[in-house]
């Protein structure tokens, strides 16, 4: 039988796709219902560098969970370093984006139906990009502590779902609010 | 067998002698999924009381036209906190509880898989249930105005903008459902984990006790239509708090949307609350029965299918909102299918009695009972599928009668049998046979004439959530009667205490297996030592404590 770790961690991110998956049809439903603007296609572009960055981070995390299941404890914090990184990288990137949102375009959750879907939804998203940082953030420290150890090879394995997953929806995101959307 | 006896001295006997704050912080600070699972039903039943008690107010208010004793506004608060305390207070504590409680002592396992979770699924249940009635006191908020959430158990926007429920009772509804709803997540996510990777030796899928499986599609079910739930209620915590505009439809946004992710939730919730019942009644027919349950791969087929199709029903709530004649008719073809499922399991218990050398103890009459008002249920489920109909009858007293036989003369009888069954198991004692027998024929009774008549009342016209209603209707002789079952259903329940008491005081030694059972927490003690099964069981068929106690005949050759 597979251990319960995975199977809990399956279930958590099941639960999880079905949360965001309300907030994408939301997104898709209120698409160009806004009575005002701003508009997506006037203020939003790919975040390509973000995007980049976020998805890399998903070779890197997996490299380091294999590095640590080899017993490379080393290793394994270097390339969870590198995922932390990256993944600041991302979340500077809808920090500057928001910030240009609010404070050039006048766009809020409350401006229009645009807003109110737009920072939901990404907003859901980075938050679950801050929970990954941490846990990620946190194994890195253990790893330089010498904490950390291949007996947790599996555990290290599982945060790196986690952080599949939070690509994962990245891509339906993006796909969602900058390609159709715009 | 070593199975059956735990000579280890238990946490419980060595605090036995110390006073009561040191036996408090044992079940405050514990993991243990018995101690947990017991906490979920007495908590469960301690609100089943509260809500019983808000129905019964609003039934004499109802009793006779034109009467005053609640004010609008106090009924609007009354109806929805009943409701919301019987869906969110109630049924799912029980019957997560009695999960809590069983899964592992069925799987014959030690613990829950993440048994500090499970003990977050818990407080984080029993925290959302009390910060909801705090709302009587603190849904004044900053505004002045509302006490207790009165915006009904399913919330419809745009009711619940600001503008509309002022002050912060709906608030309240809101965030008690949603810390709630990651509770009820949590402890889902936990019994899936268990049921696939703790069984012990020799317990394969297809060996699983029904409850086993019948609760792990209910897990199934909660991990993928609770979070819609949760992200609608984000949703209104943004409109209510940051201005946003999901179901503000001044700017543009949908009440109907609200209705979608509601439902979507509502309507598969309706099954995580019903199929818990079946998992009993799956349990108790059998052992009263004295016959293997007929057609088990039926049973759980069954089950997997009513999992599946509970998720593409929920647009049958909305008829009434003109939806167009397409979806209409799609929602009414899933939801006559789903019947299809439900009626396999009635053959197969009924199939199962067939024949059977039935013994009617308390636990078996409610098993009988709730086969009947579930029919009765089930048929009025299908008559409320038809479309032209359903926009006859919508939002009158035909639906409250109809959900009520589902939730009250399916799950509350279930849960009332089930407590009989597994009463012995967690106390050791017995509860009385003949309280039983008075506590289940004040229920039937009452429950019958509570809510048959409310059928009547709906087809001649009378809507629900009407706080009076004139006198020249023709509804006033129904109300009375209905009320009049109020009195039996309270004594009953009244009875169901006394008897409670009784037991716990000098109820007679259950012993570990008072029922003649097959299933593997009647293996060991009455109540179970924290740690189970000294040693963990090795099982050979779908009935392992009938192998051990008929060592000559077991079952596995005929499985």
């Amino acid at each position: 039988m597979s251990s319960r770790g995975r199977v809990g961690m399956v279930c958590l991110i099941v639960a999880e796709a079905s949360l965001f998956a309300v907030f994408v049809v939301a997104y898709l439903f209120y698409l160009g219902k806004s009575l005002t603007g701003p508009f997506p296609s006037d203020v939003l572009s790919v975040p390509v560098l973000g995007t980049v960055c976020l998805l890399s981070s998903s070779v890197t995390v997996a490299v380091g969970a294999r590095a640590l299941a080899r017993g490379g404890v080393g290793r394994c914090g270097a390339w969870l370093l590198v995922t932390v990184l990256l993944g600041a990288v991302f979340l500077a990137g809808t920090a500057a984006e928001w910030s240009r949102l609010i404070m050039r375009e006048g766009l809020t959750v409350s401006t229009n139906l645009f807003g109110t879907t737009y920072y939901a939804l990404v907003g859901l998203h980075a938050s679950h990009v801050v929970v990954g940082l941490v846990m990620l953030a946190l194994i890195t420290v253990f790893a330089w502590s010498r904490a950390l150890r291949p007996v947790h090879a599996e555990r290290v394995e599982l945060v790196s779902w986690y952080w599949h997953f939070v690509d994962g929806v990245w891509v339906v995101v993006l796909t969602v609010v900058y390609v159709i959307g715009r | 067998m070593s199975v059956l006896v735990p000579p280890i001295e238990t946490p419980e006997a060595a605090a036995a002698g110390a006073g009561w704050p040191a036996r408090l912080h044992e079940w405050v600070v514990t993991v243990d999924h018995k101690r947990l699972g017991v906490m979920y039903v007495v908590a469960g039943l301690a609100f089943f009381l509260i809500a019983g008690i808000e129905a019964s107010v609003m039934r004499w208010q109802l009793a006779a036209a034109g009467k005053t004793t609640v004010s609008p506004e106090v009924f609007n608060r009354l109806f929805t906190m009943h409701g919301t305390t019987m869906v969110f207070l109630v049924g799912i504590p029980i019957v997560f509880g009695f999960a809590n409680y069983l899964v592992p002592l069925m799987v014959g396992a030690r613990d829950l898989a993440f048994p500090r979770l499970n003990a977050f699924g818990f407080w984080a249940f029993l925290f959302g249930g009390l910060l909801l009635y705090f709302s009587f006191l603190g849904g004044d908020g900053l505004y002045g105005a509302g006490s207790a959430p009165s915006v009904g158990w399913f919330a419809y926007a745009p009711l619940t903008a600001r503008a509309f429920s002022p002050g912060n009772s709906t608030d309240y509804w809101n965030l008690s459902i949603l810390v709630m709803g990651f509770g009820t997540v949590a402890t889902a996510i936990n019994l899936i984990t268990t049921t696939l990777t703790m069984r012990c030796r020799g317990m394969t899928l297809g060996r699983m006790p029904l409850y086993v499986w019948m609760m792990l599609v209910v897990s199934g079910m909660t991990v993928m239509a609770l979070p819609p739930l949760s992200a609608a209620q984000v949703m209104l915590l943004l409109d209510r708090f940051l201005g946003a505009h999901f179901f503000d439809t001044q700017a543009g946004g949908s009440a109907i949307m609200w209705q979608h992710f509601f439902w979507f939730f509502g309507h598969p919730e309706v099954y995580i609350l019903m199929v818990p019942g079946f998992a009993f009644v799956s349990e108790i027919i059998p052992v009263f029965s004295r016959k293997v349950i007929f057609g088990y791969p039926m049973v759980v087929a069954a089950s997997l299918a009513i999992g599946f199709l509970s998720m593409t029903v929920w647009a049958h709530h909305m008829f009434a909102v003109g939806m167009g004649s397409p979806l209409n008719a799609a929602f009414a073809a899933s939801t006559m299918l789903i019947a299809v499922p439900t009626g396999i399991k009635i053959f197969n218990w009924v199939a199962t009695m067939y024949g059977g050398r039935i013994r009617f103890a308390t636990p078996m009459l409610f098993a009988c009972a709730f086969l009947f008002q579930f029919l009765c249920a089930g048929l009025t489920g299908v008559m409320l599928a038809v479309v032209p109909f359903n926009w006859q009858v919508t939002d009158s007293y035909f639906v409250v009668a109809h959900f009520h036989y589902v939730l009250v003369g399916g799950l509350v009888f279930t849960i009332f049998g089930a407590i009989y069954y597994w009463f012995p198991k967690v106390t050791g004692r017995l509860l009385s046979e003949r309280l039983g027998r008075w506590h289940f024929w004040l229920f039937v009774v009452g429950f019958n004439v509570t809510f048959l008549p409310m059928h009547w009342l709906g087809m001649i016209g009378m809507p629900r959530r009407i706080y009076t209603y004139p006198a020249d209707r023709g509804w006033d002789f129904w109300n009375l009667v209905v009320s009049l079952g109020v009195l039996f259903q309270a004594a009953a329940v009244l009875v169901f205490v006394v008897n409670v008491v009784i037991a716990l005081r000098r109820g007679a030694r259950a012993g570990d297996d008072p029922w003649d059972a097959w299933t593997l927490e009647w293996a060991t003690t009455s109540p179970p030592p924290p740690y189970n099964f000294e040693t963990v069981p090795v099982v050979g068929s779908r009935r392992p404590l009938w192998d051990l106690k008929y060592p000559a005949d077991p079952d596995g050759p005929h499985e």
